[in-house]
């Protein structure tokens, strides 16, 4: 088999499992995996710059909180009507990760993660500011009449699985298809080696710039699509907790790895159920998780798995 | 006036926790994303000397400024023992691994300390009324209104801070260890070869600077109150001020303190604090942007 089949193959092959696992797992837990899928979209966002790129961002709360303000103004103010204001949302986080690349991108390093942090905890306290509308960290919630597409009511556990699968499939394929064609090749090329990259004859700033609104849209689309499906909008998922957190799935899950911000999402948010049960100071948990990571497996649960094992691993 | 007093008050503790955040960056180039959670640890372990001893106030506040920066550092030194130093301070790690920190601290003084806020009570404290001159009926006048005025113990928490920051000046300019210190700054590998144990230096630095935001912490106590969300405010205006001061300069960062912690107590007189504070977020972005090495800072040759 190529790499091509296998790897479609494999993506195929996953969702396909899911899908199964909608019909036959309980509610309690159709509805915590399909929570995790829109998560997990969203650490398949993050993984787009900080596993092929190479640019650690601490502030993509601010993309899904884009994305998730976005499509939740929209309809609560605006009353447009639920795929529109889908549509809007992506669309503000499309701009915001565009003139948040355009400063950022700037810097480099270290300089890179405090300025992403930065802008993200401008947009946090925004949000506050503008309590008014935004209501703040009360947040608001979303009519369950509004929150249906063609018809179909988001709020019915059964469709909400499927839609969050749907979005969850079609971020991995796209991704996955990215990595393959050159594009994807350059991306990892100027996380290996920046200069000589450049130095090939490669717009090293053209694809930077792209991939950081690349991965901004696609992580404002899973936070409009958790306003959508979940029904609330709130200023926590737009504080520094939210940018931590598609770090920490895409390094346990494995950083560079398709599938990788899945894994790490579907343990991390297992952990983190079974904690909270446990003691109100569950995010201890994450804080160990994140040093373990660092000092013992750098390449995370599926890079570990492809350079021990499965050398295609996509 | 009175909000430049209390601005200065802010000002005070605020270099000295800044202080701790560029001295090991400028050292070690570590961004210690949980510095904030060892200034809550300063807050929280003064309140624990304080109702454990009893007695005058003012022996539990003296037994927390010693104690309390010692067991910070302490702990500092183990986080850079066990963590840090496996990580070849790797810059972009270390920050992961200290984020890694910042919960574990927070989190375990959740459990251990729980989510109240507690306050301590201060050494001493009278209230000094301030004069004010009016117009009054018999020509100029002075008079002392009500609700101006300070209390002596915040004359003595910017005098105290002073006192630290000079001290630490000198410790850092005279001193064997200071010169130590400097030399790892300027080029960690040639003083590795001049027989300078270039890790333990950096156990040490990591240390001292988490003492120094525990002591800020102490000081600051029985202004604010201890609560274990606490380290968040601090490390957001550190950053600022290291960022702004230039990164690791140490000069820079005094300075820087004294400039947005007096304009703080200024600002939120006119705008509300939210604005003020995303204004402020905002400009140190846009420095960083286009003026990485700071306001302050010399431009790398």
């Amino acid at each position: 088999m190529s790499t091509t089949t296998r790897s479609a193959a494999l993506h195929l092959g996953l969702i396909a499992l899911i899908a199964v696992l909608g019909l036959i797992l309980p509610a309690y837990h159709q509805g915590n995996l399909a929570r995790i899928l829109v998560l997990a979209t969203y650490a398949i966002g993050y993984n787009v710059l900080f596993g092929y790129a190479g640019l650690l961002s601490l502030g993509h709360a601010m993309f899904f909180g884009a994305g998730m303000y976005g499509l939740g103004l929209a309809m609560h103010h605006g009353d447009v009507s639920a795929l529109p204001a889908f549509v809007i949302g992506i669309a503000c986080a499309a701009a915001l990760s565009a003139v948040v690349a355009m400063l950022a991108l700037r810097t480099i390093g270290v300089a890179f993660m405090i300025v992403t942090l930065m802008f993200s905890q401008t947009a946090f306290l925004t949000v506050l500011y503008f309590g008014t509308w935004t209501r703040g960290d009360e947040g608001f919630v979303l009519a369950q009449a509004s929150r249906s597409i063609a018809g179909l009511d988001l709020s019915n556990p059964d469709i909400r699985f499927y839609a969050a699968l749907i979005l969850f499939s079609a971020a991995l394929l796209i991704t996955a298809r990215m990595m393959q064609v050159r594009f994807g090749h350059v991306l990892i090329a100027v996380r290996e080696n920046e200069e000589r990259t450049r130095m090939l004859g490669y717009d090293v700033f053209r694809h930077k710039f792209l991939a950081v609104v690349i991965s901004g849209t696609i992580s404002g689309a899973a936070g409009a699509a958790y306003a959508l499906l979940f029904g609330y909008v709130g200023a926590t998922f737009t504080s520094v907790q939210y940018s931590i957190f598609p770090l920490l799935w895409v390094l346990l899950g494995g950083a560079g790895t398709t599938i990788g911000p899945f894994v790490g999402a579907l343990f991390m948010f297992y952990l983190i159920d079974y904690t909270s049960g446990l003691t109100s100071a569950y995010m201890l948990i994450a804080g160990v998780v994140l040093v373990l990571l660092t000092l013992f497996a750098r390449a995370g649960i599926m890079g570990e798995v492809r350079k021990r094992w499965l050398r295609w691993l996509p | 006036m009175l909000a430049m007093l209390e601005g200065a008050v802010g000002a005070a503790v605020l270099a000295l926790t800044a202080l701790g955040l560029s001295l090991v960056f400028g050292v070690m180039r570590v961004v210690n994303v949980a510095h904030g959670e060892f200034y809550m640890l300063g807050a929280v372990l003064a309140w624990f000397i304080a109702t454990s001893l009893g007695g005058h106030p003012a022996i539990g506040f003296l037994a927390a400024l010693i104690i309390a920066p010692l067991v910070a550092g302490i702990i500092a030194v183990a986080a850079d023992w066990l963590v840090l130093k496996h990580l070849d301070y790797d810059p972009e790690s270390t920050i992961v691994a200290t984020i890694g920190l910042l919960y574990i601290m927070q989190q375990s003084a959740l459990m251990l300390y729980g989510p109240e806020a507690r306050p301590v009570e201060p050494p001493f404290n009278s209230r000094i009324a301030l004069p004010w001159v009016e117009w009054g009926e018999n020509g100029l006048a002075l008079f002392y209104p009500w609700g101006l005025g300070t209390t002596t113990y915040k004359l003595f928490v910017i005098a105290a801070a002073a006192t630290i920051l000079v001290a630490f000046w000198l410790f850092l300019s005279r001193s064997r260890f200071g010169l130590i210190m400097r030399a790892t700054q300027l080029d960690s590998e040639t003083a590795l070869a001049f027989a300078i144990p270039v890790e333990k230096v950096y156990a040490l630095v990591f240390g001292l600077g988490a003492a120094l935001a525990a002591m800020a912490a102490v000081l600051i106590v029985p202004i604010q109150q201890a609560h274990y969300l606490m380290g968040g405010e601090p490390l957001l205006l550190s950053f600022i001020v290291v960022i702004i001061g230039g990164l690791g300069s140490i000069r820079g960062t005094i300075f820087a303190a004294l400039l947005i912690g007096m304009s703080d107590g200024i600002i939120s007189v006119f705008f509300s604090p939210t604005l003020a504070k995303i204004i402020a977020t905002l400009l140190v972005a846009l420095v960083l942007v286009f003026r990485p090495q700071g306001l302050f800072g010399k431009k790398p040759a």
